[in-house]
């Protein structure tokens, strides 16, 4: 057990080092001047020669890589130009709005997700079933940014229930959070059907309902409580999958989150606030990959890794 | 009648594996229309038509001249998917093909080599699927360039890791098998085993993955045009006529919906046709997607 921990843990450092390699290979080895890209457009000579020292560009590689670790390591990712203020703290204050809507999502997936996948599962080939399945199979075909546009289509410019964009009140949380939850909610409910259909025909539910359990008890305590393994792994790494859909949901709704952060930030060619991104968002799906991976071991005591 | 008899068994094997029939249809329909979509329209999906600006869809206000509307610059919507789609289902077949041949040879290299091969392989797997998919292919594209390559690359790029560990894991159950004992005791090259014996009875992961890849593909391409890095304005795109459409939403919905909705039919075919070949072909893929 505690050598899979060790291991897990070591394999976990060497994929981040991994991120910082990929990370410096777009940013500072595809384009031909990093200097010039990582500067402002129309950078005095001056600058871009001093920034040339100070990365180190006319070092070696390597030694370019090692300068770009450290540099990382500290904490230091560079200046933004566009908000004029170290990159790191541009992105951290981004963080709050996009965990917001990641957890709003989360909960969504959650509570649609599951609870269609058991109504689909208990009501088996009826009308029920094929109702949500067909809704599940249209939530993972349905592109996020134009279920979103619909979305304010309706409950903005048609009904005007809902704000649109922003991050006025909580009410601006709905849309973009339904939106995020769509695919992994269909993701989650198409599992959890799967996963209860599995249990339901076990001898221990049989046995339950012959002993005279309400269907209720032995549909949510015997059967969900063992079909929810497979289940929670898929929701944990779908927080990961959700941070990337988020770049393109918060562009829609003009989200304050780091995946409109992002996507701006390319558009003004600030690459320090690029770089940071990724790195960050690497390093917390890499962080709850490892969490997902131990709890596992916890959640489910038949696994022991050697 | 004859043509009514020989659809017959067409017809009935439909029946019985509905998803696969479906999903091929739709997609079929899709890929059909936009290869053929000079001659289904004869409007230039480029030229702006000032004069013919933001025109309804027939039947809403609008003439059977303009099926879908018109879009801002007056340029006929129906046109424009069909053109845009000619690019973008380019665009991911080629990047699933590249994926495809990629993703293969890493994951028969990983399961064959074993050892610091192996080791390697999936570790810079790993490291590429730390990266939101989305994220990696903007920052790519914002330094290198939104060209069509570039694109390929990008997509192919974000496609490669599903098969190289999919092939993986089913060649380490096929590895231990007795016939490919007994080919290697009978003298068989690697080579020959890998081609002869190993290779055939991947080809239904391979389909499985290819035409779910096909559908996420397509959703990548249209999502980078639609955040203005993926296909370049005045080039048709489903992804970019949909931003367009945003800025029209209260007085031209139908700028917005159909390009959506041409997505949509695409990624639900090629899922369907997906989820069907895996029940077909290979039951036991259930759950080897994620």
């Amino acid at each position: 057990m505690r050598t899979y921990i060790l291991r897990r843990v070591a394999q976990s450092a060497l994929t981040l080092l991994g991120v910082s390699v990929l990370v410096f290979v777009i940013l500072r080895v595809l384009p031909g001047d990093p200097a010039r890209m990582l500067l402002p457009d129309g950078a005095p000579e001056s600058a871009v020669a001093e920034l040339n020292r100070q990365l180190g560009l006319r070092e070696p590689l390597i030694v370019q890589y090692g300068l770009f670790l450290r540099s990382v390591a500290h904490g230091d990712f560079g200046q933004s130009f566009q908000y004029r203020a170290p990159a790191l703290r541009v992105v951290l204050e981004r963080l709050p709005a996009t965990v917001q809507l990641t957890v709003a999502a989360m909960l969504v997936t959650i509570a649609a997700g599951v609870s269609l996948g058991i109504i689909t599962a208990v009501l088996r080939g009826t009308r029920y079933d094929v109702a949500g399945t067909i809704v599940a199979v249209l939530g993972q075909s349905l592109p996020n940014f134009w279920l979103g546009i619909m979305l304010i289509l309706l409950f903005g410019v048609a009904l005007r229930w809902l704000p649109t964009s922003g991050f006025a009140s909580w009410t601006s949380l709905v849309l973009p959070a339904v939106t995020l939850a769509a695919f992994p909610t269909a993701l989650v409910a198409r599992l959890t059907r799967s996963s209860m259909l599995e249990i339901l025909n076990r001898d221990y539910v049989r046995t339950g309902r012959a002993k005279g359990l309400t269907e209720q008890s032995v549909v949510l305590r015997h059967a969900l409580r063992n079909a929810a393994i497979p289940v929670l792994t898929v929701i944990g790494l779908q927080i990961g999958s959700l941070l990337g859909g988020a770049v393109i949901t918060e562009s829609v709704f003009a989200w304050p989150g780091m995946g409109k952060l992002i996507v701006d930030a390319i558009f003004f060619r600030d690459f320090p606030v690029v770089q940071t991104v990724l790195i960050l968002s690497a390093t917390v799906f890499v962080a709850i990959n490892l969490l997902v991976d131990l709890l596992y071991t916890v959640v489910d005591p038949r696994i022991r890794y050697s | 009648m004859a043509s009514r008899e020989e659809a017959e068994p067409l017809r009935r094997w439909g029946h019985r594996h509905p998803t696969i029939a479906i999903g091929g249809v739709l997609l079929g329909i899709v890929v059909f229309a936009s290869l053929v979509a000079p001659t289904l329209t004869s409007y230039d999906p480029v030229k702006p038509s000032f004069s013919q600006r933001l025109a309804p869809p027939w039947g809403l206000g609008g003439t059977r001249a303009h099926l879908l509307g018109t879009d801002n610059l007056g340029r006929d919507i129906l046109a424009r998917l069909l053109h845009g789609g000619r690019i973008s289902l380019a665009l991911a077949v080629t990047a699933v093909a590249i994926a495809g041949v990629v993703g293969v040879v890493a994951g028969l290299a990983a399961s064959w080599g074993g050892g610091t091969t192996d080791a390697v392989i999936m570790r810079v797997a790993d490291v590429q699927l730390a990266f939101p998919v989305i994220m990696l292919a903007i920052a790519i594209v914002a330094v290198v360039g939104t060209n069509p390559l570039t694109l390929v690359g990008v997509l192919a790029l974000s496609g490669w890791v599903l098969y190289a560990r999919t092939i993986r894991a089913h060649v380490l159950t096929i590895r231990g098998l007795d016939y490919i004992d007994a080919a290697a005791m009978l003298g068989a090259s690697n080579t020959r085993i890998i081609l002869r014996h190993v290779l055939p009875n991947t080809v239904a992961p391979i389909l499985v993955i290819g035409s779910s890849q096909f559908a996420t593909m397509v959703l990548l391409e249209s999502g980078l045009s639609f955040l203005g890095m993926g296909i370049q304005a005045p080039l048709p795109s489903w992804g970019s006529m949909l931003a367009e459409g945003r800025d029209y939403l209260s007085n031209a919905w139908w700028l917005a919906t159909a390009p959506g909705l041409m997505i949509a039919l695409v990624v639900l075919g090629a899922n369907m046709l997906g989820d069907g070949l895996r029940d077909l072909l290979d039951p036991t893929l259930r759950n080897a997607e994620g």
